[in-house]
């Protein structure tokens, strides 16, 4: 089998007593869109900042197309943070930068390319995420929230990843917006050949789109695809899948009535 | 961006070789202007040598493309049209075109006077706001005397604790240090004309009338009207000033009031402070200097002051710590949207509110001669 692109193993993370992680395995293999979730304060997040490289793991090992990312110095750490593009949740748009600033900051600060090209570079993003230039001079400020959530997917595409990070990508949209953001990551994903690994809580995102689940349960992760971990056994995902809200979406019929 | 030219009679065949990425677009160049449409004559673009494209390269590749075509040369892939160019094609149909820049540069005389007019308006902007918040704190003030509870006395001990209290250290070095200075440069200047003596009257009078509020007054404005200007505007762009508004509480009430007062009382604490530790600087410089034991000093400051010259200083402190705190949180109710506002509008209370604070003092110092105290 190909190497994975993604290997995290026996990751422990820690906050004083609180164990959070407790030798967390995760394999995402090339081309797939992988789906984390897991309840509130499962460490959805820590084990997203974790393999960004963006947090020391207490015990365990995080590697990105082979190459160590948990306690390496930030020299080191530079050649993996070009692979990847990394969406946060609330998009982490620099405020004081336009649109078309925010998108040409990464590719400027890594590659010195012309104030041109940037700049044609910046507005080929935004087309790609469904918008165009009109948004360019824009403020973050001045932004909806699915807008908000395209430029910083588009900041994200900035430097060609071949890994995409997505921290809750429908979370605060209209089921409309919510579904052509699905359609807008899949495309991508296919178009560019990414690897999409991303968190979230929306049924409709993961039966859409994910290709594999993995579940944050009791500090370990369980993963499989959406048929495996759908008809695991484990009573939190049963929960999860099996609730009220995931029937309806799945059009299953009640069972109790 | 490597590539061949070579010439095949009636085409060119331009093969493209190794990598095509952004990282080559940087630092080598696209170097693709020796591609020139020629009469005629139709180009070849060979992507068999090519090892890896991305879309930076794609987008030079499909932008070459496009001259070539506008210029009324064939275009024609071997083996096939990169999927990547395809894709930025499906990208950009339908897409708009990016609009002609309209910035025509203003002639001299239009443009200064659009700089004007923009100036008018935002100072007319300023007065309105300053008016409107000036008529709200006394709106807020005026609820407040009606009863205690709208007094928020524990948020207004708190703020007077930052601003008070924990200024002290620095408070009182600074104003020691400052009589210091005005003892030894005074000593040395009046020993011209043996009138060492007047040391003491020169400190007394200039540190409890001028020197301790003015100086308490620049460091907390530094200290505090930043932090208020801060703490308001990062609460602002967090939405916290809305959350307060929807749940029905004056954020004038809440957030502004509490730091006037606690202020108020703060800086009068405060110049009390720096006027006593002004004049042990200059006991020490007076027994250091010119040998004065401290007894003979403390009876030498009694007879140099009036019965007015502490409150002529200390009367300032209430004034300057509304202005600071006013400013401050003016300053901070006025971010809006960025947080490089927020850093603009707090350098802007700090500068504004330690102007007023001195333009206030020259006022008092006219009022006072006229008075003749």
């Amino acid at each position: 089998m190909a190497q994975p692109v993604i290997e995290v193993r026996g990751v422990v993370n820690r906050f004083g007593r609180q164990v959070v992680h407790d030798g967390l395995d995760l394999e995402v293999r090339a081309g797939e869109v992988f789906s984390i979730v897991g309840g509130s304060g499962s460490g959805k997040s820590v084990l997203l900042r974790t393999m960004l490289g963006l947090q020391e793991p207490a015990a365990g090992s995080v590697r990105i197309e082979g190459r160590e990312v948990a306690h390496q110095p930030d020299q080191a750490l530079l050649a993996v943070k070009r692979r990847y593009g990394v969406m946060f949740q609330r998009g982490a748009l620099f405020s004081s930068l336009t649109v078309a600033q925010n998108i040409e900051l990464p590719i400027r600060e890594h590659f010195p390319v012309t104030r041109e090209l940037a700049a044609e570079l910046a507005l080929l993003r935004l087309y790609m995420v469904g918008l165009d230039v009109e948004a360019a001079p824009k403020y973050p400020a001045q932004l909806s929230g699915g807008m908000t959530k395209r430029v910083a997917l588009a900041r994200a595409l900035a430097l060609d990843p071949a890994i995409l990070f997505l921290d809750e990508p429908t979370s605060g949209l209209d089921p409309i917006s919510a579904a052509a953001f699905d359609e807008l990551v899949l495309e991508l994903q296919r178009s560019l050949g990414l690897t999409v690994v991303m968190i979230t809580h929306d049924l409709d995102t993961i039966f859409r789109v994910s290709n594999r689940v993995g579940v944050i349960v009791d500090g370990r992760m369980i993963a499989g695809t959406v048929e495996e971990i759908v008809a695991s056994g484990h009573p939190w995902i049963r929960e999860y899948f099996h609730g009220e809200r995931s029937r309806a979406i799945r059009g299953e019929a009640r069972t109790d009535g | 961006m490597p590539f061949e030219l070579t010439d095949e009679g009636t085409r060119q065949r331009v093969r493209l070789l190794g990598r095509w990425t952004v990282a080559e677009a940087a630092t080598q160049g696209p170097g693709l202007d020796a591609v020139q449409a020629q009469a005629g004559r139709d180009v070849l673009l060979d992507a068999a040598g090519l090892e890896t494209l991305d879309l930076t390269g794609a987008w030079l590749l499909r932008t070459l493309e496009g001259r070539l075509a506008a210029s009324g040369a064939r275009v024609d892939w071997r083996p096939a049209r990169p999927g990547l160019i395809e894709f930025i094609d499906r990208t950009m149909a339908g897409g708009k075109p990016p609009p002609p820049s309209d910035d025509e540069p203003l002639s001299l005389v239009t443009g200064t006077l659009h700089g004007v007019g923009r100036a008018t308006v935002l100072a007319k902007q300023g007065v309105v706001d300053t008016l409107g918040f000036v008529g709200l704190l006394t709106l807020g003030f005026g609820r407040a005397l009606s009863s205690v509870r709208r007094l928020r006395l524990p948020s207004v001990v708190r703020h007077a604790y930052e601003t008070g209290l924990t200024a002290v250290p620095i408070v009182s070095l600074i104003a020691f240090l400052i009589a210091v200075i005005v003892a030894y440069i005074g000593a040395q200047q009046l020993r011209k004309f043996g009138g060492e003596i007047f040391v003491v009257d020169l400190v007394t009078v200039s540190v409890l009338r001028e020197l301790g509020v003015l100086l308490t007054a620049i460091i907390v404005a530094g200290r505090s009207g930043s932090a208020f200007a801060a703490e308001i505007g990062a609460m602002k762009l967090n939405e916290e000033v809305d959350a307060l508004r929807a749940m029905g509480m004056d954020p004038y009430e809440v957030l502004v009031l509490p730091r006037v007062l606690g202020l108020v009382i703060a800086l009068p604490a405060l110049t009390v402070l720096a006027d006593a530790m002004g004049l042990a600087g200059g006991a020490l410089l007076s027994w250091y200097l010119i040998d004065i034991p401290f007894n003979q000093y403390v009876e030498r400051v009694q007879g140099s002051i009036s019965e007015f010259t502490f409150w002529v200083g200390i009367i300032k402190a209430p004034v300057f710590a509304v202005l600071i705190a006013a400013v401050g949180t003016l300053r901070g109710m006025q971010v809006r949207t960025s947080s490089r506002e927020l850093g603009r509008l707090t350098t802007v209370a700090v500068v504004q509110s330690i102007f007023l604070v001195i333009l206030a003092d020259a006022l008092f110092a006219v009022l006072f001669m006229e008075l003749d105290i």
